[in-house]
Order: structure tokens, then C-alpha cells, then sequence
């Protein structure tokens, strides 16, 4: 019942979305049985591109639970793309500089991962909460510093400029890759350590005095005070596990996807995060399903373009128009709620 | 017969887990004032809330002179001439109150907003229905008793002709209560209707002229106001007698210092010092009443005490501890707990649910944690279903957001969840607004209990007679300072108010 509540007005969105989609299409010329058969095709056909679809989704899913819990505590962490960077980068140093076991190597890069992350999430968290700086503009910052910073690391002259033909670091070593899961796909067991994490931070979020603090703060930062929750600790908190999510995530593409460092890598997962994070309305276990769709559209899109039955602008559109549709309403009212939270109260029951 | 304004036929109003009318039938007259009276959670707010167009209801009919009327919104209820004023306001803080009243209804010469012909009309009613109030003052600096007027005007500025109050008079003292009434007399006298939403029973009798009493979602009956007596509007409420007062025993204090406050200092949100050194202390088996008129740093001082504001001078004690500043997690570990003035603000998360609200400030508790990273979620429920039971908290389940919960159920929990820490010393600020008559006797008499049992309880109310029948002794504060410290018995109602409305002036 309350699953049904929650996730109709989303399905009704995206519905709505893919038919103004298709009207856009129609009215610029374009055929919409073949645009809409090659974004489907494209996203699900075969196993092949199902893996593709995922593949994408991967690095989603860890965003936009970065995104999301953030968002909980009352927080907007804009910076994930930089995270994300940090991530990657740390966990191809681990990856190519440590001699472990195979188990163990994989783990430690996406510890490395996380750790690199969560420092850059933990700096706005520390900036807002002892400074006051507004982590929607301090995230974004650094997440350009961090871009900027992992290509300079990596480009001609840079420490870890790794082979002549590209801006990349040497491979990783192999007892530190994930495991693909096709044969010919790039699609690795990052995709199962997302789910998996999906479902730990939904635990921490539900189930746990941690995750009940971090939720109290979001919601009502005065009423938490009032019951002994620190709330400058937990804003600290909440950004330094988003930077991990984030990073994670950037662990996830280098030691599944890649295999290697590679500057300017991420074509915006951080960003598709934000969409993501709003789309799973702020639920861990929705964020897999939202991170499949934007990646479903991504894989579909390129397809589109592939195929030449449509520009890739107008895949972009439909993908634009699908955020706008599912994120609108929810952006529009947690500004309303801002805006009711700065007036007196709300309505007397 | 006089004109029938509204007539509500068979109203229906289920939510998940409750109903909230069940079938509920209605008539306001025009030029009367219809007192609407039952316990907390009988339906009152909801019955008002579909008048006004907030909730639909399941089944029944709503006449609106005399025509059958489908209420969609509050924008068509306004249109019809319907206003509500809620118990909590909707007022935009930084804005003046012109602007206020301006959104959303602006009168406009083209695209310009006319605030010429806004500032007559609004003058014009302020001076006839004595909503004594600055119409360009910013309302963050209003008291709330003239942000309620503001409310009224801006109700009365959409054309309000029938105007619904819910719990008027619960946040405001006595003074303002005279003031209020005059107004409501004044609506009256135009011919307009009003409904009267109060717990306080002798209020409906002097301000009404039919009151109808709800229970459980049931009308059980309207009377004329010249027909009833309290003990048989409480009868018809609760369904049984209900006392009215309670007379504290005689204990024994053993002269023990449970909360000692020195030279305490602290400012307001502004920056202004509101508590200029005050000094007093709460013995074991004693409650100390703190009695003053809303705004004379009596916030302020609760704030510093329970943790929620730095002071900026001064000690606060907690048996044998300094405890000055400290945090109100290292507070309730010596046992003090607080109950906040205002629980949407402080005392509740209105968006989680009751089992959550149940353990705030306990939620890191052995008996409810597991170390951080795992709850006792079997013993949150069985603990808030303990809480729900021994404190008749309706709620429609453990799991809802108490968003849900109504005004005076949301009070009862916090009440269960504080009172029942077992504390030594008890903050309490206007501990029993917005309950009903069996739930004020109830609170009266675990507070009583807390002090037969030992604690030291600091009582802040501006509901005088509820101070001078609670208190051992009374402090009035005045302008950030107490003026006076009284036993019970000592100073007459009379005095006691001169004393809050003047400070040490009064004596002399
Ligand atoms: N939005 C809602 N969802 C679920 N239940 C609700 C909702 N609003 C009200 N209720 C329930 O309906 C019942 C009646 O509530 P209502 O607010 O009308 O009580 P009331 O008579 O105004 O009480 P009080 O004196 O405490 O303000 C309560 O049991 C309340 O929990
Ligand atoms: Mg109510």
C-alpha cells in the first residue's frame, strides 16, 4: 500500500514525461516509433545491452545515495562528480601501487576509495557546520578542485602520468579488479557492491540510533538539539558519508569499468546523482531503481545516436524532461517546506 | 429562528487507523458564537478543518446559506467568506503586517499593488473590532497575542463573514483573553458567525451562545450556552464527573537544593539581554511557579537551564553538579528533564512517528540501542505502547507520523515521554495547553506525584490560577528580573497580577 503511495506519482511522472518526450519528437520531425523503439532497444534489448545499461547505473547508484543522505540530514551535497574523482583516483593508487590477494586488494582500493571521498566530503561538512559556509556552494567548489586536481596528477609531466597515448594512470593490478560479470561487458561486481551498500544505508538511515540522529537533524534541527542529538556533529557526519558514497562510486568505475585512472572519466555521474537521489524521493533501496532508469537512459540515448534515427540532443531532451518531470515536484516542495519552516509553525491538528 | 449560516449533515471523516467524525451533524447560526467543545482527539479541528476546505469528507453534505455547497480549498472556502485562524499561525515572520495579509490577495490598480486602499480597509476594521495592532510593525516582533489578531484581520480582510477560532485562547493571557473576547463580541454584533474551539470551560460560557459538544467523532449535543454548567459540559465530554482542582498535600521538604539558578544571564535571539541575573532555587517535594507576562525573558531562562541557550553570566546547578551550558543530554543524565513551550518547534519531529518521538533523547539508551549501530526496535514499540496507554494518547498506530496526532495528543506524549524518565528535577512551560479537562487533572496529578515523591518541579505558566493552585511558592518575573518571591497563600490573585504587569512598581 504505502509502496504503491509512493512510487505512482513516479511512474505517473515518468509517463507523463516520456509522452511530452514523444511530442517533442514528433514535433521536430522525428519519427517517434523509431526514437522510442531505439531508446528501448538500446536501454534493454539484448543481455549485451542490459549490461551496458547497468554498467551505467553502477557508478548512479552511488551517487545518488551520496546525494541522498546528505538530504536527510538536511543537507545538499552537490560536490558528488568531485568525489566521485577522488574515489577513483585513490582506489587506482591502491590498485597499482599495493601487492595484495585477490579478495583483499579489491577491498582495500574501494577503502581507499571511500577514505578519499569522505575527506572531501567531511571539509564542507567541518565548513558549515564550525563557519556557517553553505555546503551548496563549498561542495561544488571543491568538486572543480578535485576534477582539476585528479587531471593534473595523471596528464603529461603530472606524478602518475601512467602511459604516452592518454591521460591515464597504469593499469591496476589484476588481483585488484572486480570481477566482470558478462563476457565482453564492463559490467563487474561493482553493480553488486552498489545494491549491497544501497541496502547498508538503508539499514543505517532505519535501523539505527546513528541514522535516526542524522534523519532527527534533517527534519527538525531545534527538536533534535532539544533531544541531545549534537547537530553540528552529525552535519559533519552526513557530508563526510556522502564524500565516501561518492567516492565508492569512483572506486566502483576504476576497479570494474576501467581498471585504470582515466582524467575526465565520469560523463557527470556525480550530477546524475542529484536527479537520482530526488527521483528515489530520499530512499536507499529507490535509489537502485532510479539509478537504473537514468542509466537507461543514458544507454538508450546513445543508442539513439548511434543509430541515426536522431540527433543526441534529443535523447537529451527526453532525458531532461524524465529529471524534470519526477524531480520538479520534489524540489518544488522542499522549497515550500523551507519557506513553511521560516514562517511560524505549521498547521495545528 | 435566526438564519442558519452553515449546516453540516452527516459528516464522515476517516483517516488510516481512525475516524476522526462519524457522522456529524452541525448548524451555526448567523450573529452567534458556537462554542465547539470535546477531548483531545474528539474531532473538533478535523470537523473545522472540511468547513474550511482542508480535508474532504468521506460522506455528508455541507449547506452553505442554505444551498448545498462542495468546499474543494481553503481558497474556495475564503471565497464562500469562510476564515480559520489556527491554533499555530501562518504568519510570513520577516514581513510587516500589511505584507502579511497582502500575499496572496493583493488589490491591484493594473499590474501595481493598491496599498493605499489595503492600509484604509485594514485600518478601518482594526478600529472596529479593536484589533489593537501596528500595521507596518515586522511580525517576528509582535507578542502572540497580536500575531493572533493579525490572523483575525487577515481573515476578516478576505471577507471572512463566518470565522472559525481553534484553541484562540490556549497561548494567550489573560489580558489578551478580555481583548479577544470584545473582539468576538464586535463580529457578533455585525452579524457574523463564529466558532469557538476552547478547553477552557468557563470561557465557552461567557463567550458563547450555543455550544456543542463533541466525543469520539460524535455530536452529543448542542445546547444554549444559558443551559449548561461546566460540570455538565465536562459530564457530556468525558462522560463522567471531572474535577476541576487539585489541592496539593502538605509534604515535608528535607531542604535539599535539586536546581539552584545564580545570577543566571542570558540573551534573546536578538542580542538583547532578556534574563538579567536571577537567582532562585527548587527544593526536593516542591514545585516553584514562575508566573509573568508572556515575554519577560521567562523563555529565555528555561532555555538557559535546560541547555538550548548559552547564557552569558551566571551557574546553574543540578543537585550537586555545575551544570551551566552543558549540553541537555549531560542534563537528563542527572536527572532533569524539560517540557518545552512549544512542541512543534522543540518537542516533537512532527514527521516521524510516534514510536520514534517516543524515545527522543533516549534513543542512545541501552534498554533502546544496541551501541550506535543497531536499535531495540521491539523495545521502542513496547515501551511507546506503554507510554500511548498509561497517558490515553489517541493515535491512530505506533508507525504514524504524529503530524496526525491531534493538538492536545501531541502535548500528551511529550508529557508520557518526559515524565515517565523518572526525573528530579522537572522544566515544565506550560505543561497542560491544549488538553482537555481530564488531561489537565491527569498531568495535575503526576505532577503532584513527582512531588510527593521528591522532585523539585520548576512550573513556568502564564495561567495564573493553574500557578497558584500547583505552587509551593511563586516567582513573578518582570522584565528579565524576579520582583517578587511569594508562598502559596501569600498573595492574591490580584496582586500576583499587578505584580507581572508592573514589576516591583506595583508594591509601592
Ligand atoms: N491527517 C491525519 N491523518 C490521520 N489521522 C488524523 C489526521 N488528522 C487528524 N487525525 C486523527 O483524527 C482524530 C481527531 O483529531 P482532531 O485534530 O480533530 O482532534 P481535536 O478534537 O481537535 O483534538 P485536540 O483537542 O487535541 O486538538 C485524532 O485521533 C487524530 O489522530
Ligand atoms: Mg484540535
Amino acid at each position: 500500500m504505502r509502496w504503491i503511495r509512493e512510487t505512482g506519482p513516479v511512474v505517473g511522472a515518468i509517463t507523463l514525461a516520456l509522452g511530452v518526450g514523444a511530442i517533442v519528437t514528433a514535433l521536430t520531425g522525428y519519427s517517434v516509433p523509431q526514437v522510442f523503439r531505439h531508446l528501448a532497444v538500446g536501454a534493454f534489448g539484448d543481455w549485451y545491452r542490459l549490461a551496458q545499461t547497468l554498467t551505467q547505473a553502477t557508478p548512479i547508484i552511488f551517487t545518488s545515495l551520496s546525494f541522498l543522505i546528505a538530504f536527510r540530514a538536511g543537507l545538499f551535497n552537490i560536490g558528488a562528480e568531485g568525489q566521485l574523482y577522488m574515489g577513483a583516483f585513490f582506489a587506482a593508487w591502491a590498485g597499482f601501487s599495493f601487492q595484495l590477494p585477490p579478495v583483499l586488494h579489491p577491498i582495500v582500493c574501494l577503502l581507499f576509495g571511500a577514505a578519499a571521498g569522505a575527506v572531501w566530503g567531511f571539509i564542507p561538512g567541518w565548513l558549515r557546520a564550525k563557519r556557517g559556509a553553505n555546503e551548496f556552494v563549498t561542495t561544488m567548489m571543491l568538486s572543480y578542485v578535485a576534477i582539476n586536481f585528479t587531471s593534473w596528477l595523471v596528464a603529461p609531466g603530472g606524478p602518475f602520468h601512467g602511459t604516452a597515448w592518454a591521460n591515464q594512470t597504469v593499469r591496476i593490478a589484476t588481483s585488484a579488479q572486480f570481477p566482470r560479470l558478462l563476457r565482453g561487458a564492463q559490467l563487474s561486481w561493482g553493480l553488486i557492491v552498489g545494491v549491497l551498500v544501497a541496502f547498508l544505508v538503508w539499514y543505517l538511515l532505519f535501523r539505527t540510533p546513528r541514522g535516526y540522529e542524522l534523519r532527527a537533524v534533517g527534519q527538525n534541527p531545534l527538536a533534535a538539539e532539544y533531544g541531545g542529538i549534537n547537530v553540528t556533529r552529525n552535519m559533519i557526519l552526513a557530508l563526510t558519508l556522502a564524500g565516501a558514497l561518492a567516492g565508492m562510486g569512483g572506486a566502483a568505475e576504476t576497479l570494474g569499468t576501467h581498471r585504470r585512472f582515466i582524467e575526465l572519466f565520469s560523463p557527470g555521474y556525480g550530477w546524475d546523482g542529484i536527479a537520482g537521489g530526488l527521483i528515489a524521493r530520499a530512499h536507499p533501496l529507490g535509489a537502485i531503481l532510479a539509478a537504473v532508469m537514468m542509466g537507461a537512459l543514458r544507454a538508450g540515448g546513445q543508442a539513439v545516436d548511434r543509430a541515426g534515427v536522431a540527433p543526441a540532443d534529443l535523447a537529451a531532451v527526453i532525458q531532461g524532461l524524465v529529471i524534470l518531470f519526477v524531480v520538479a515536484p520534489e524540489l518544488i516542495r522542499y522549497f515550500r517546506r523551507l519557506v513553511r519552516r521560516k514562517k511560524l509553525g505549521d498547521i495545528e491538528l | 429562528m435566526p438564519a442558519e449560516a452553515v449546516r453540516m449533515e452527516g459528516i464522515v471523516k476517516r483517516f488510516p487507523g481512525v475516524v476522526a467524525n462519524a457522522g456529524i451533524d452541525f448548524s451555526l447560526h448567523w450573529g452567534e458564537v458556537h462554542g465547539l467543545l470535546g477531548e483531545n482527539g474528539a474531532g473538533k479541528t478535523v470537523l473545522m478543518s472540511i468547513l474550511y476546505g482542508l480535508y474532504q469528507p468521506n460522506q455528508g453534505r455541507i449547506f452553505f446559506r442554505g444551498k448545498e455547497t462542495k468546499i474543494r480549498s481553503p481558497h474556495v472556502a475564503i471565497q464562500l467568506g469562510i476564515g480559520m485562524v489556527h491554533q499555530h499561525f501562518m504568519l510570513v515572520p520577516r514581513l510587516t503586517v500589511l505584507e502579511n495579509m497582502a500575499v496572496g490577495w493583493e488589490p491591484r490598480i493594473g499590474p501595481l499593488l493598491d496599498r493605499r486602499a489595503m492600509r484604509r480597509r485594514i485600518e478601518s476594521l482594526i478600529s472596529d473590532y479593536g484589533l489593537e495592532v501596528d500595521p507596518d510593525a515586522r511580525v517576528e516582533e509582535l507578542s502572540v497575542g497580536e500575531q493572533q489578531r493579525v490572523e483575525i484581520l487577515k481573515a476578516l480582510y478576505r471577507g471572512a463573514e463566518v470565522l472559525i477560532l481553534d484553541e484562540p485562547t490556549a497561548v494567550l493571557v489573560e489580558q489578551e483573553v478580555e481583548a479577544l473576547f470584545s473582539t468576538v463580541r464586535a463580529l457578533k454584533e455585525q452579524g457574523k458567525a463564529v466558532v469557538f474551539i476552547t478547553h477552557k470551560l468557563h470561557e465557552a460560557l461567557e463567550i458563547c451562545d450555543r455550544i456543542t459538544v463533541l466525543r469520539r467523532g460524535k455530536n452529543v449535543g448542542t445546547l444554549p450556552a444559558s443551559e449548561a454548567t461546566e460540570e455538565r459540559l465536562a459530564e457530556m465530554m468525558v462522560g463522567r464527573e471531572v474535577v476541576f482542582t487539585v489541592t496539593p498535600e502538605p509534604v515535608s521538604s528535607q531542604g535539599q537544593v535539586l536546581l539552584s539558578v545564580e545570577g543566571l544571564q542570558a540573551r534573546d535571539d536578538r542580542g538583547v539581554p532578556a534574563v538579567r541575573g536571577v537567582s532562585f532555587e527548587v527544593y526536593d517535594h516542591e514545585i516553584l511557579g514562575i508566573a509573568g507576562v508572556q515575554g519577560n525573558g521567562q523563555k529565555e531562562l528555561v532555555e538557559a537551564i535546560a541547555g538550548l541557550r548559552q547564557p552569558t553570566g551566571g551557574r546553574v546547578r543540578v543537585g550537586e553538579r555545575e551544570l551551566t551550558g552543558q549540553s541537555p543530554s549531560k542534563l537528563a543524565a542527572q536527572g532533569l528533564v524539560h517540557i518545552p513551550e512549544d512542541r512543534h518547534l522543540r518537542g516533537l519531529i512532527l514527521t516521524f512517528s510516534v514510536e520514534e518521538n517516543a524515545v527522543l533523547g533516549r534513543h542512545r539508551q541501552p534498554r533502546f540501542a544496541v551501541g550506535p549501530w543497531a536499535q531495540r526496535r521491539r523495545a521502542i514499540r513496547i515501551y511507546a505502547q506503554e507510554l500511548v496507554e498509561r497517558f490515553s494518547v489517541s493515535v491512530p498506530s505506533l508507525s504514524a507520523p504524529v503530524r496526525t496526532l491531534s493538538g492536545g495528543n501531541q502535548q500528551r506524549l511529550i508529557l508520557a515521554r518526559e515524565l515517565s524518565r523518572d526525573p528530579q528535577v522537572i522544566v515544565a512551560v506550560q505543561p497542560t495547553r491544549g488538553l482537555d479537562v481530564g488531561g489537565m487533572e491527569f498531568v495535575w496529578e503526576q505532577f503532584l506525584e513527582a512531588r510527593r515523591n521528591g522532585a523539585g518541579i520548576l512550573l513556568v505558566s502564564m495561567d495564573l490560577d493553574e500557578v497558584m493552585m500547583l505552587a509551593d511558592r511563586i516567582a513573578v518575573m518582570y522584565q528579565g528580573e524576579i520582583v517578587a518571591v511569594v508562598r502559596r497563600g501569600e498573595a492574591t490573585k490580584r496582586e500576583l497580577g499587578l505584580l507581572m504587569l508592573r514589576g516591583k512598581g506595583a508594591v509601592d
